[in-house]
């Protein structure tokens, strides 16, 4: 079979690809693209939000206070949706997934190619979808304005045009593209393990993925079929989540949140699987408590499946399943604390170099945990009553997920980058991209803490007065972070302008994962001959 | 200074800076104050032991972050390349990984006791002394006195112009308000007509949602009189920021006199019962 080496040049290479670099690639830009959409609606809204008023998105609907309050709904949405589903887990599955779980197993490509193609390629049709779903009518004006939650009835008799149909057609292409990613992992790691790779000696990164693509399996069929019933009520007369027909607005929520809840661990897993190598490298010392840290995930994993109705404390449910939730969620914490203290071991004795990657590592570990101890809070039913719904929470899930994952996005890129382009990043750029995101998302979301805790509802355009201060500064924070996503941009077109070149081990002998015994970049086609794990 | 010493200074500071951030409410006015760091002031017995049960979090929230970054930066400075230029190879500590799973899982006890019990506190409904019930629509809230011949009235934001010469904070006035009497246990019963929407007042510790054809429960038992202010917590559409809640708790007479007036003012609704359940229904398109 000579055409299984072939080369394909030209837009053949990226369109027709079966080459899991290739496809990471393409799930890297893709991801970054979404990113600056994604952030950008981040930026409409807390431009908003500078001031108390409605002044800010007028200059977007031509003066039309109602429609720019309606448009701030579509932005929540847009925001939510679009980090979700088409940046975290794009850049963390798809892109340093697709790149390196193939090669650190010792495996020549992903074991099913084409499907990896088609998961790729419905991304771009999805968020075509939910960008065209913003141009047609939702209720009223244009856009779904339902959150990315997307509660019925809100999302049924409450947006009656087609908006929400295209929004609940680009999450079942964006469901279905991570169900097949999902199977070619599985099938994957379980089946295509160099010899002598076994589980056990399996790197942490394919680790977390292998948990990731085991709940993605589990959780999105469900979530399918939820938001099809969304379809079905609004198009074809059923009545699910409509009390008048006999259904039932909360059986929506449990639905919603049963993928909701494990999609959240979903955007962060992978990410611990990368700080752990990334700590490791730059400690010069192999992973502590190897064995707890896989098994950490695991945990985290099949946890992450019985706690879901903690973010429906209060919908009227019963007292004891409140307890029940609560009791569970708050077990969560021991395996998290256990990664936690596991890193800061690994650091222990450690030889440490203050690279790029392993600032945003650090980075990561220490937000992440200030996001934990939060979420510890949260897991209360008894004093979830005084912050659902407020800002507390959107601080919550930004420190584990705006910083958390996005954090360790950024590690990877710093730590990989060489490895997938051959070139360097920009020692200083980086550091200064480190600083000025460092700075700028604990400058936007440390005092949103303080507005959840005096009452500030979540998804409000504009606030009473008394919120002012801790707005405005939460949008100075947003500033600073803007500035350092241009510099992580400019950094970006440098390195891959770069002249300079990486040899194939630019971390040294701590760096021990298979990526590193390949040049950089690695063969179109690598491990033509197994390698042998000892 | 002892640890202990040390420990109960700094415990005071965050306690005063960051949970009893809130002022104190000489005008009766209870709503949230420019320069708040933590919750409301509590008006209710629930919300006092919310923000007391908090504070003994939000210690433990400090103790945790700052035990973490306290380890990372010795780990700086201890074990940096330059400090320690030859890594060690350590890579279990039997005794050190149980300390590290049943530390936090102690910790998790010791929270899980008094959350339980003030869960149960805020679920189970004391003897009632009247009922209100609260119906969210979009945009704006209905009451109904069931105790009092069911007369209803619809609660909406008032417009910035009005709340100023009303005396109300900006998007927190609405133009009828619900009154209940001082220091009787009233029961919220809530439910929407179209979409979900939330029933809040922050100084209650009172969060209910208002869910379309279900019928909520909840309680509340206020200790001062004065003006209380909400705001809906559920996204229910385009001015889901715009439709505030209000709450005037006022002494036993005012109230008498202010039933008397409002059986008056609002004796409008159907008496049909039939029609009145149609309400509850999300209206068909």
């Amino acid at each position: 079979m000579s055409d299984s080496h072939a080369n394909p040049t030209g837009w053949r290479r990226w369109v027709l690809s079966t080459n899991h670099k290739d496809i990471g690639t393409m799930y890297l830009i893709f991801a970054i693209f979404a990113g600056i959409v994604g952030g950008a609606f981040s930026g409409l809204m807390r431009g908003e939000l500078m001031e108390p008023g409605i002044a800010y998105l007028t200059m977007f609907t031509s003066g039309d206070v109602d429609a720019a309050k309606h448009l701030f709904n579509v932005l929540t949405t847009g925001h939510g949706l679009i980090m979700v589903f088409f940046m975290v887990m794009p850049a963390l599955i798809g892109g340093f997934g697709n790149w390196f779980v193939p090669i650190m197993i010792g495996a020549p490509d992903m074991a099913f190619p084409r499907m990896n193609n088609i998961s790729f390629w419905l991304l771009p049709a999805a968020i075509l979808l939910l960008i065209i779903s913003t141009m047609v009518e939702g209720s009223t004006y244009p856009g779904v304005g339902t959150g990315w939650t997307a509660y019925a009835p809100l999302s049924t008799s409450g947006h009656t045009g087609p908006a929400m149909d295209l929004a609940i057609f680009s999450l079942h292409l964006a469901g279905a593209s991570s169900i097949m990613g999902a199977i070619n992992f599985i099938c994957t790691i379980f089946n295509m393990r160099a010899p002598g790779m076994t589980l056990h000696k399996m790197p942490l990164f394919v680790w977390s993925i292998l948990v990731t693509v085991f709940l993605l399996l589990l959780s999105l069929p469900v979530f399918a079929g939820a938001i099809t019933m969304l379809l079905t009520d609004r198009n074809f007369g059923t009545s699910f989540f409509d009390a008048s027909g006999g259904g039932d607005p909360l059986l929506y929520q449990h639905l919603f949140w049963f993928f909701g809840h494990p999609e959240v661990y979903v955007l962060i897993l992978p990410g611990f699987g990368l700080v752990s190598h990334i700590i490791s490298t730059f400690s010069g010392k192999p992973i502590f408590g190897y064995l707890g840290m896989a098994y950490a995930m695991v945990a985290i994993g099949v946890v992450g499946f019985v706690v879901w109705a903690h973010h429906m404390y209060t919908v009227g449910m019963d007292v004891d399943t409140k307890a029940y939730f609560t009791a569970a969620t708050m077990v969560i914490a021991v395996p998290t604390g256990i990664k936690i203290f596991s890193w800061l071991a690994t650091m222990w004795g450690g030889s440490i170099r203050f690279e790029t990657p392993m600032l945003f590592a650090l980075g990561m570990i220490f937000l992440f945990t200030m996001g934990g101890v939060t979420g510890v809070v949260l897991a209360n039913g008894s004093v979830d009553v005084a912050m659902h719904d407020t800002y507390y929470v959107v601080s919550h899930f930004h420190y584990t997920m705006s910083m958390g994952a996005l954090f360790s996005i950024f590690a990877g890129w710093y730590y990989w980058i060489g490895k997938m382009s051959g070139k360097p990043y920009r020692q200083f750029i980086s550091k200064l991209h480190f600083w000025l995101t460092f700075i700028g998302v604990n400058v936007i979301f440390f005092p949103q803490h303080f507005l959840g805790l005096a009452g500030m509802p979540r998804r409000i355009p504009d606030y009473p007065d008394a919120y002012h201060l801790w707005n405005y500064v939460s949008t100075v924070g947003y500033m600073i972070t803007g500035v350092g996503t241009l510099v992580f941009i400019l950094g970006v077109f440098l390195t891959l302008r770069s002249k300079e070149r990486v040899g194939d081990n630019q971390w040294g002998d701590s760096a021990t994962t298979l990526e590193w015994t390949l040049s950089s970049p690695p063969p179109f086609h690598q491990f033509n001959e197994l390698p042998r794990i000892k | 200074m002892s640890l202990n010493k040390i420990f109960s200074v700094v415990t005071a500071f965050l306690v005063t800076f960051l949970v009893n951030g809130a002022t104190a409410f000489a005008d009766g006015i209870y709503k949230a104050k420019p320069d708040q760091l933590g919750f409301m002031e509590p008006a209710t017995q629930v919300m006092r032991d919310i923000v007391s049960f908090h504070d003994g979090l939000l210690i433990m929230c400090f103790a945790v972050s700052l035990f973490v970054m306290g380890l990372m930066l010795y780990i700086f400075i201890k074990f940096n390349a330059k400090a320690n230029p030859t890594p060690s190879k350590t890579t279990h500590h039997t005794g050190l990984e149980i300390a590290w799973t049943t530390v936090p899982i102690i910790i998790l006890l010791v929270i899980a006791i008094p959350s339980f019990k003030l869960l149960y506190l805020e679920d189970v409904i004391p003897e009632a002394d009247l009922t209100v019930k609260a119906i969210g629509n979009q945009w704006y809230w209905t009451y109904e006195y069931p105790d009092h011949d069911d007369f209803s009235f619809d609660a909406t934001m008032l417009t910035d112009d009005e709340a100023k010469a009303a005396g109300h904070p900006r998007l927190l006035g609405t133009d009828t308000y619900v009154v209940v009497p001082v220091n009787k246990t009233v029961r919220l019963i809530v439910t929407a007509s179209d979409v979900i929407h939330a029933w809040t007042i922050p100084a209650f510790g009172v969060k209910i949602d208002a869910v379309p054809g279900k019928l909520n429960e909840t309680w509340f038992n206020v200790e001062r009189e004065g003006m209380y202010y909400g705001q809906c917590s559920e996204l229910c559409g385009k001015d889901h920021g715009f439709m505030p809640i209000m709450v005037k708790v006022v002494s036993q007479e005012e109230y008498d006199a202010w039933i008397e007036m409002a059986r008056e003012e609002y004796a409008t609704i159907e008496k049909d019962n039939l029609v009145r359940v149609a309400n509850l229904l999300p209206a068909q398109k």
